[in-house]
């Protein structure tokens, strides 16, 4: 019987080892492509970067109803709301809404708000073109101001939908050039 | 299948001279001692996470907050499932394999000596480490063994603590498996093909494959949150763009294959034990060493049955619905196996067949309760109940656990050479099959009618339950001294057991050398037909 020596096994098993550790890491990357392909997952694809252009052709017939939702994760000092809870929407206009932040602490600070979309699988159909989530946001202490959204729900829109959440998380964003999708 | 035609010991006893003293047992690459020493440790252990168990129980013997305030309870709940998972039950396996797989196949000893000793000597480190951070002023971990993110990461000094034993464990498990592998690749004695193993080292070894692919993947989970928590990076931070979803996904693909490295090595001991007590050869032993490697197979591709409820597409809930009942396949296979071995066979109920007996019943129980558990629609109501408390208590207690017990009661007369107290023994067995019913199975109810898990207090309209549960789990934990003393007294003496030990005519090459193993055996290689 051929047999591999004992020095051999040892290493072609190290090597299993070293892959299986390297494939740990390689799950990030993997499972966001993964995510992309089957639209699911990480709720943000495609919502942290604006519309190139967007055609109107409003759906009169149909209502949405669209919720905002302002959440700030940690205990910042932050006050962070949306103007209005919730609008109704056609889908195919050009809506624009508006947040409201403001920095309680006494020095300057950097936020990035982070989007989420749910029910998670129709991200795709909802439009931003403009968004204070784009960019890192600067706050002078004390400073607080409005923050626009301009978005349109694609007309395609699936028929069994009639609510969309819009929920920001408000971060500091010590190492700001994070984010960015 | 195989017969032994030599008796290699011979009678000048040079075999058995053993080095003195602590190092004997410090620098110890001797196969039986380093067996010894794991299935040691793990009795030290199981009664470590035993008496976490206990504490638990105590608290929820009836509503309202008795002993502990909240966080302590739940520093309870995340060390007894680390202590019990890697502490008691992987290295009881690890040591009934460096025990037996050298005399199984007929090898003079484990292929990696010296690895085999760092393996179990970092052990008692790693847990040092994981139970000194129950002293650390902030408490031990508390964000249940699953380690989610962002809870985990507000344990304050026992997280790193609990990361690097988490490491080390690891590390220990990999030099294990690895040892495991080489030595059944390599050192079969000759004749023995890999279709004539013994289907305990068929077991062990498919385990340890499971172990270097996925304990590597667990490290590099920990890793991530290490690095999430002081280096800034932020791969389960949404602040930066990651998403703590994933971490649970990176963690159940270690999970869910984990489950299968805690319950194969058990497989393989009852695979062992029913035929001897049976009198019959193993019915269906390819069946069983396939079943062993779809299992394994299948273990890598349903770990999101885990987290149903944290979303994902329809198509991704049927595919990991369907890919997990399908396990029921092969596990199916091996209990028609094990109870066709028994059928028509001269059954004899010694204290091992009698483990493993409850084994395949109560096993077969967690499996049934795993299968509901997988129905999508269902597991949105069970979910992070008592149901799946009481189903992986089921596969772990009545299933690992009796399996190790039934498996130191069969090769206990092989290491002492004394037969045992067989009524104590056999009490011992009595006590801890009713307890440990008393103790899990009023936990469905709880489950089904809406119990929450990892919580201290609970509303009254569950309080009978748990109270039955509580007394259960009392009389279970202190049965288990029993198996304590039995050992002892075996251990220090008693009539003096055959080189067969059972009553049985078995093929396996474990007795053919006289009980006790000697210190050395299989010098010159047995000869296998």
């Amino acid at each position: 019987m051929k047999q591999t020596s004992n020095r051999g096994l040892v290493m072609q098993l190290l090597l299993f080892t070293a892959g299986s550790f390297a494939f740990g890491f390689a799950l990030v990357p993997l499972y966001s492509v993964l995510c992309q392909v089957w639209n699911t997952g990480n709720r943000w694809y495609g919502t942290q970067t604006a519309e190139a252009s967007v055609i109107e052709r409003p759906v009169t017939d149909r209502v949405v109803t669209v919720e905002f939702v302002a959440n700030i994760p940690h205990a910042g000092a932050w006050e962070f709301k949306s103007q209005v809870p919730s609008i109704k929407v056609q889908p195919g206009k050009l809506y624009s809404t508006s947040f409201y932040a403001r920095n309680l602490t006494d020095r300057a600070v950097v936020a990035q708000a982070v989007p989420s979309i749910a029910p998670q699988t129709i991200a795709r159909y909802f439009r931003k073109t403009e968004c204070f989530c784009f960019t890192p946001q600067n706050f002078s202490s004390g400073e607080g101001r409005e923050m626009p959204v301009r978005f349109i729900v694609d007309p395609d829109l699936p028929l069994d939908v009639d609510r969309i959440t819009l929920a920001y998380s408000f971060f500091d964003a010590p190492q700001v050039a994070a984010v960015s999708r | 299948m195989k017969t032994v035609s030599t008796n290699n010991v011979s009678a000048d006893r040079h075999d058995d001279h053993k080095p003195s003293g602590i190092g004997r047992w410090l620098f110890a690459t001797n196969h039986k001692d380093i067996g010894t020493m794991y299935l040691v440790f793990s009795c030290i252990m199981f009664f470590i996470g035993g008496a976490m168990a206990l504490a638990i129980r105590a608290e929820l013997f009836r509503p309202g907050m008795q002993f502990f305030d909240p966080g302590f309870y739940n520093q309870m709940v995340t060390n007894h499932a680390l202590v019990m998972i890697f502490g008691a039950v992987m290295p009881a396996f690890v040591g009934l394999a460096n025990w037996m797989i050298p005399l199984q196949i007929g090898a003079p000893d484990m292929a990696l000596p010296r690895m085999n000793n760092y393996s179990f000597w970092i052990l008692p480190f790693a847990f040092t480490l994981l139970l000194g951070s129950l002293f650390t002023p902030s408490g031990g971990p508390a964000g249940g063994w699953t380690m989610y993110p962002p809870l985990s990461l507000q344990s304050g000094n026992s997280f790193p603590m609990m990361i690097f034993a988490v490491h080390l464990m690891g590390a220990s498990s990999i030099m294990g498996a690895i040892n495991v592998i080489v030595t059944i690749l390599n050192m079969r004695a000759p004749g023995m093909s890999l279709l004539k193993l013994p289907l305990f080292c068929w077991t062990w070894l498919i385990t340890a494959y499971l172990l270097i692919a996925v304990m590597p993947v667990l490290a590099g989970a920990v890793t991530m949150l290490l690095t999430d928590h002081y280096f800034g990076t932020s791969f389960f931070n949404p602040a930066g763009g990651g998403d703590p979803v994933m971490f649970q996904h990176i963690f159940w693909f270690f999970g869910h294959p984990e489950v299968y490295i805690l319950i194969l090595p058990a497989f393989g001991i009852v695979s062992e034990i029913i035929p001897t007590f049976s009198r019959k050869p193993m019915f269906g032993y390819d069946a069983m060493v396939y079943a062993t490697a779809s299992i394994a197979f299948l273990s890598f591709i349903v770990w999101a049955h885990h987290m149903f409820t944290v979303g994902m597409p329809l198509a991704g809930q049927m595919f990991f619905m369907m890919s997990t009942m399908l396990i029921a396949v092969p596990t199916g296979v091996k209990v028609f196996n094990w109870t066709t071995t028994m059928w028509k066979g001269s059954l004899s109920f010694e204290p091992p067949m009698l483990f493993a007996l409850a084994f395949l019943f109560l096993f077969t129980i967690g499996g049934f309760s795993g299968l509901m558990l997988a129905i999508v629609p269902a597991d949105y109501q069970y979910q992070d109940t008592y149901f799946v408390v009481a189903h992986f208590h089921y596969v772990l207690v009545p299933g690992a656990i009796f399996a190790i017990m039934a498996a130191v009661y069969y090769w206990l007369p092989k290491w002492t050479g004394t037969m045992y107290d067989m009524t104590l023994a056999k009490w011992h067995f009595w006590v801890s099959t009713v307890s440990v019913n008393v103790l899990f199975f009023p936990q469905h109810f709880l489950g089904l009618a809406g119990m929450p898990r990892r919580i201290p207090d609970y509303n009254v309209q569950f309080t009978d339950w748990n109270m039955v549960s509580s007394v259960g789990g009392f009389v279970f934990g202190f049965s288990q001294l029993v198996f304590v003393w039995v050992i002892i007294k075996a251990v220090r003496g008693g009539p003096p057991a055959s080189a067969k030990v059972w009553d049985a005519d078995m093929p396996g090459l474990e007795w053919s050398v006289p009980s006790p193993a000697p210190y050395h055996s299989f010098d010159t290689p047995p000869d296998v037909h």
